[in-house]
C-alpha cells in the first residue's frame, strides 16, 4: 500500500466519494419515486402487474456493463444520463416487487378497521398500509442502494468518474494496487453506511416496532 | 443516420462470424469463463451450505458471507484478483490465460454467496415434521438429508444457483476489461474504437446470452421441482416478508 500517495490524493478520493453518492442517490430517489407510482397504478390496474414485472425483470436480468452500452450510443459516453438511466432500470424490479409485496402484506382486517374508521382510501395509504408495510419497503431500499453502489463503479467503464474511476482508471490500467482497494474499500464503505443508515431510518420511523421489540 | 441499419449490417457481415474474434468463438469463450467457475462454486457451496442448514447451525456465518457478498462490487474482486495473482500466473507460465485464471478465482468468490445462501435456506426451512417423520422412519442423518431435505429444498437451492448463474454470465462480460475474451470484448473495444454499431451489437449478444441464462435455470429450476412441492412452491411465490432467498421478494 502507498500511504503517502493516499494522503497526497485525499482531496480527489473525497470527490470521486462524492460523485459516487450522487450517482447512487439520484438513480434511487428516481428509482423510488417510479416504483412507488407504478405500485399505484398496478394495485388500480391489476393486469398490468404481468407486463410491467416482466419489463423491469428482463432489464435486470441485463448485465450492467450491456445497458450502458446499449444507450452510448443515443446518449454518449461520459455522460451521467447514460448511467443514470441503466441505473434507475436496476432499481425498478427490486423496489417494485417490495413495495408491492408490502402493500400487499397488510392484514385485511387492519384495512377492515382503517374503512370502518372513514379513511378515505388516500388517507388509508398513507396512514395505515404504509406504516405497515414499510419494513418490507425499506428492506428493498436496502437492497437496491448496495446494488447500485455496486454497480456505479461500472460507470468507470464509460467514461464517469466514481470510485470506479479508482478502481479501474487509475488502479487495474496503471497496474496500481493501491488505488484500486482505495476505491474498492470506498464503495464497500459505503454500501455498508447505507445500509445502515436505512435500519437507522427504519427504526426512527417505526417507534411502535422497536418499543414492542424491547418488552 | 441509419443506426439501426448499420447494426444489423454489422451481424450481417460474414467477418463477425469466423476467426478469433467471431461471434462464435465469443459465445464459446463467455460460456466456458462462466460455466467453470459456475461448476466450482457449486461443487464448493452446495454442500457447505446443505450441512449448515442440516444442522441448523452457524446461520449467521451463512448471512455474513450473503451480506458481504453483496456489498463488494464485483469489478472490485475482478481488477484486485487480477492485480494480485497476474505476476503469479505469469511466473508459472500461464502468461496465455492468466486473465481467464484470474477472473474464474474471482467469479467463484462472486457465484458462492447466493448458492451457499440459498442451500441453506431450502434446507433449513424444511418443515420439523417431515424431518421428524423421517427419523421416525428409522432413517439415519444422511438418508434425511438425501431423501427429504434436499428433495423438499430443491426448488429454493435452484433459485440460488440461477442467481449465481446470472450474475457470472454478468461478470464474465466485465472480464473483457481486464483482458479475457467473451462478449465484452466487443463492448470495451467497440467503446475504445468510438464504434457505436459493435457498442450495440455487443450489447445485444450480452442481454440474449443472459436472458437464455435466466430462462434455462428458471426451466430446469420447474422440472426438477417435484410434483407434490408444487403446491408449496406456490406458496413461495405469494409475496411474503420472508421473501425466501432470491425469490419474488427481495429481503
Amino acid at each position: 500500500m502507498d500511504w503517502d500517495w493516499i494522503v497526497r490524493n485525499l482531496d480527489d478520493i473525497g470527490q470521486r466519494t462524492l460523485e459516487h453518492v450522487l450517482l447512487t442517490v439520484i438513480a434511487v430517489a428516481v428509482g423510488f419515486v417510479l416504483s412507488f407510482g407504478l405500485a399505484l397504478l398496478v394495485r388500480r390496474y391489476r393486469w398490468l402487474t404481468a407486463p410491467i414485472i416482466g419489463v423491469s425483470g428482463v432489464l435486470y436480468a441485463i448485465p450492467s456493463l450491456a445497458l450502458f452500452a446499449f444507450l452510448v450510443p443515443f446518449t454518449g459516453i461520459q455522460n451521467p444520463l447514460t448511467a443514470e438511466i441503466a441505473l434507475v432500470s436496476y432499481t425498478i424490479l427490486i423496489l417494485l416487487r417490495n413495495i408491492l409485496a408490502g402493500l400487499g402484506g397488510v392484514p385485511a382486517d387492519v384495512i377492515e378497521a382503517a374503512n370502518g374508521m372513514g379513511f378515505t382510501p388516500w388517507e388509508r395509504l398513507w396512514r395505515v398500509e404504509l406504516p405497515v408495510a414499510l419494513p418490507v419497503i425499506v428492506a428493498g431500499l436496502r437492497i437496491a442502494t448496495v446494488t447500485i453502489v455496486g454497480l456505479v463503479t461500472v460507470t468507470a467503464l464509460i467514461g464517469i468518474n466514481s470510485l470506479g474511476s479508482l478502481i479501474i482508471d487509475i488502479g487495474y490500467r496503471r497496474f496500481f494496487l493501491t488505488a484500486t482497494i482505495v476505491g474498492s474499500v470506498g464503495a464497500i464503505g459505503l454500501a455498508v453506511a447505507a445500509d445502515r443508515g436505512f435500519v437507522i431510518l427504519q427504526d426512527a420511523l417505526t417507534p411502535w416496532a422497536r418499543r414492542r421489540g424491547g418488552a | 443516420m441509419d443506426f439501426f441499419g448499420d447494426v444489423a449490417g454489422w451481424f450481417a457481415d460474414s467477418a463477425n462470424w469466423s476467426g478469433p474474434d467471431g461471434i462464435p468463438t465469443r459465445v464459446g469463450e463467455h460460456l466456458v469463463l462462466s460455466g467453470v467457475p459456475l461448476a466450482i462454486a457449486i461443487a464448493v457451496a452446495l454442500p457447505l451450505g446443505a450441512w449448515i442448514g442440516h444442522n441448523r447451525r452457524h446461520a449467521n456465518l451463512v448471512i455474513n458471507v450473503a451480506n458481504v457478498g453483496r456489498a463488494i462490487p464485483s469489478l472490485a474482486i475482478l481488477a484486485i484478483a487480477t492485480m494480485l495473482l497476474q505476476r503469479f500466473l505469469v511466473e508459472i507460465g500461464l502468461r496465455a490465460i492468466a486473465s481467464e485464471i484470474s477472473t474464474m478465482i474471482a467469479m467463484v468468490a462472486l457465484a458462492i454467496p447466493p448458492i451457499l445462501t440459498n442451500a441453506y435456506v431450502g434446507i433449513s426451512e424444511v418443515d420439523d415434521q417431515l424431518v421428524e417423520a423421517g427419523r421416525g422412519m428409522g432413517m439415519r442423518a444422511a438418508q434425511v438429508l438425501r431423501l427429504i431435505e434436499l428433495p423438499v429444498g430443491l426448488p429454493v437451492i435452484l433459485v440460488g444457483i440461477r442467481t449465481a448463474a446470472v450474475q457470472v454470465v454478468a461478470t464474465a462480460t466485465l472480464g473483457a476489461v481486464v483482458a479475457t475474451g467473451g462478449l465484452g470484448r466487443y463492448i470495451i473495444d467497440a467503446i475504445a474504437q468510438r464504434r457505436n454499431e459493435e457498442i450495440f451489437a455487443g450489447a445485444m449478444l450480452v442481454a440474449v446470452l443472459s436472458i437464455m441464462t435466466e430462462l434455462a435455470f428458471t426451466v430446469i429450476q420447474r422440472r426438477a421441482t417435484s410434483p407434490g412441492l408444487r403446491v408449496a412452491d406456490a406458496e413461495l411465490r405469494e409475496p411474503s416478508q420472508r421473501g425466501k432467498g432470491g425469490g419474488e421478494v427481495f429481503a
